[in-house]
């Protein structure tokens, strides 16, 4: 027999709150080309991106401090293959350890030639120094900052 | 009544695909509570409560699609809740299910769901709104790029391969071509693998579990109710749950209290559900496992977090075929999450398929003389560990 099937689109708007916190890094994101993580008083150390309180010690966190713009390589992947309403590959993304930080913060990395997934993780593995770099135009997001290897 | 065993009665499962366009959703879930029902060989008024198997309600594109599925599972007149953690859901169910039976509550339980992973058009899609939308949806994380990442430090600190992450494709599909339920059954080589398309640098496409459509179903019931009805059935005899914090980055970097390339909540929940069922050396006492693990190089941080071995020895043991149907312990017989994932209830199948493994009833993925194994599974970014321990 027959069998139908019936097309649906969920296209949604949401306006979501960053509060206080994700909000001030935001600003110096756009405003300075900065990026700041929060210390734990209770650990001492310095969660990027920066939260209102640690998972680890469940206290408030006290005090913004700048990190990077260096930074390691923890992790990356190469990602090529094209996702509905995703962006278009190829690109590379992961996460650094940005100096003065204790936890890592995800970012595009940029200025890798990524034609051959091989030569391309070779270039980006653990351990490797990035420089972060910074939009001219910033609005207040992730997608302001990158890596490049240092 | 709470000091009584839970036993696993009755087992459902599709016969899993691509697309079922045969069978709206509810039809789906039916399926599965169908066979279920016809295994236990009980009347439905037995049951007194369902726990309903449901991931991300995106995936199928029903909101709240608990809702709808309540006719599907017969929960009229009912106790009925809803259960998600995410990949982790059908485990979850399961323990909730044996919740119910454990406090008193309830001497029959049925648990049910089904996924239609085929008809969202992307499930990366979905799942890319699985992350925060502050700072870490934007770059875009999904469960591959996600997995990715783990297998980039995987390799870093124990020496994985991508032949290491290609010979666990290779040993699944061989024996998901012995599981007439399983959705991916050809039979590959290591070159196939290595030649297929990069998805997510390491992990590429046959290194990945498919979207798959079908549904799953199990009926447990108390250890009184068993005897009483004089029913067959195999016991739960360890279970538990373990999380980690949310965020990725904090899983390297200074110091981590969990690293990313492992599975350390995954780890504790296995103690967890081993120190209640009395097991002090897995790799002795366990005979069989189903461990949840959608790509391939996760096999390896599953079965090291199952305690079969110190962090990153699995790579050796795999290639020496100690994890192999036939060898000394047999994980994922079944073809496992690699060769089949209707996320809703892949990790119900890893408990369903260890029960049938401990009962002697998995036919020819059958792992010889297994009366001890082991389920897990794995729910959001390392948040949702679910593990069990099943005998005969």
């Amino acid at each position: 027999m027959e069998l139908m099937t019936r097309q649906e689109t969920w296209n949604i708007t949401y306006k979501h709150a960053l509060g206080e916190t994700a909000s001030w890094f935001y600003a110096q994101v756009r405003d300075n080309a900065k990026i700041f993580g929060r210390r734990c008083a209770a650990s001492g150390r310095v969660l990027v991106p920066p939260r209102s309180f640690s998972d680890q010690t469940l206290q408030p966190t006290t005090e913004w401090v700048e990190v990077g713009p260096g930074g390691r390589i923890e992790t990356f992947t190469i990602v090529y293959e094209e996702f509905q309403n995703l962006p278009p590959p190829p690109y590379a993304f992961g996460y650094v350890l940005l100096d003065g930080a204790d936890t890592a913060l995800g970012g595009y990395f940029k200025g890798v030639d990524l034609k051959d997934s091989a030569k391309a993780a070779e270039r980006l593995k653990i351990g490797t120094r990035i420089v972060t770099k910074f939009a001219e135009k910033r609005t207040g997001d992730v997608l302001d900052f990158w890596y490049e290897i240092a | 009544m709470s000091n009584d065993r839970v036993g696993i009665i009755g087992i459902g499962q599709s016969a899993f695909q691509a697309r079922r366009d045969d069978a709206s959703y509810p039809d789906l879930v039916r399926e599965a509570v169908v066979l279920a029902m016809n295994d236990a060989a009980l009347e439905f008024d037995d049951i007194e409560a369902v726990v309903y198997s449901l991931s991300p309600d995106a995936m199928v594109g029903i909101g709240n699609a608990e809702r709808l599925g309540v006719d599907a599972v017969g929960a009229r007149n009912k106790r009925f809740l809803r259960i998600n953690t995410g990949g982790a859901t059908g485990i979850s169910s399961v323990a909730a299910a044996y919740y119910h039976i454990a406090s008193g509550a309830c001497d029959v339980v049925l648990t049910a769901g089904a996924d239609k992973v085929g008809e969202c058009g992307d499930s990366q899609t979905v799942l890319n709104k699985i992350w925060d939308p502050t700072y870490e949806r934007q770059l875009p994380l999904g469960t591959i790029n996600m997995l990715g990442m783990s297998a980039i430090r995987y390799m870093h600190a124990y020496g994985l391969t991508e032949e290491d992450m290609a010979l666990v494709t290779v040993k699944n599909r061989r024996q998901a071509a012995l599981n007439p339920n399983a959705h991916l059954r050809r039979i590959v080589t290591v070159d196939d693998v290595l030649a297929s398309r990069c998805i997510a640098w390491p992990i590429k496409l046959l290194d990945s579990c498919p979207q798959s459509s079908g549904g799953g179903a199990m009926v447990l019931a108390s250890e009184r109710f068993i005897k009483e009805r004089k029913l067959e059935a195999v016991w739960i005899t360890g279970l538990a749950h373990c999380s980690e914090s949310y965020w990725l980055g904090d899983r390297m970097g200074k110091n981590p209290a969990a690293d990313h390339a492992d599975a350390f909540a995954l780890g504790r929940s296995f103690q967890r559900a081993y120190k209640m069922a009395g097991i002090t050396n897995p790799y002795e006492q366990v005979h069989v496992a189903e461990l949840y693990a959608p790509f391939s190089n996760t096999e390896y941080h599953a079965i090291d977090a199952a305690g079969f071995c110190k962090p990153g020895e699995s790579i050796g043991m795999l290639r020496e075929g100690q994890f192999e149907l036939g060898g000394k312990l047999p994980v994922n017989p079944s073809g496992g999450t690699l060769c089949t994932n209707a996320i809703a209830v892949t990790a119900m199948i890893r408990v369903a398929e260890i029960a049938l493994q401990v009962w002697g009833r998995a036919g020819a993925h059958q792992a010889k003389g297994a009366r001890v194994g082991i389920a897990s599974g794995n729910g959001g970014d390392h948040q949702f560990f679910g593990t069990m321990v099943i005998e005969a």
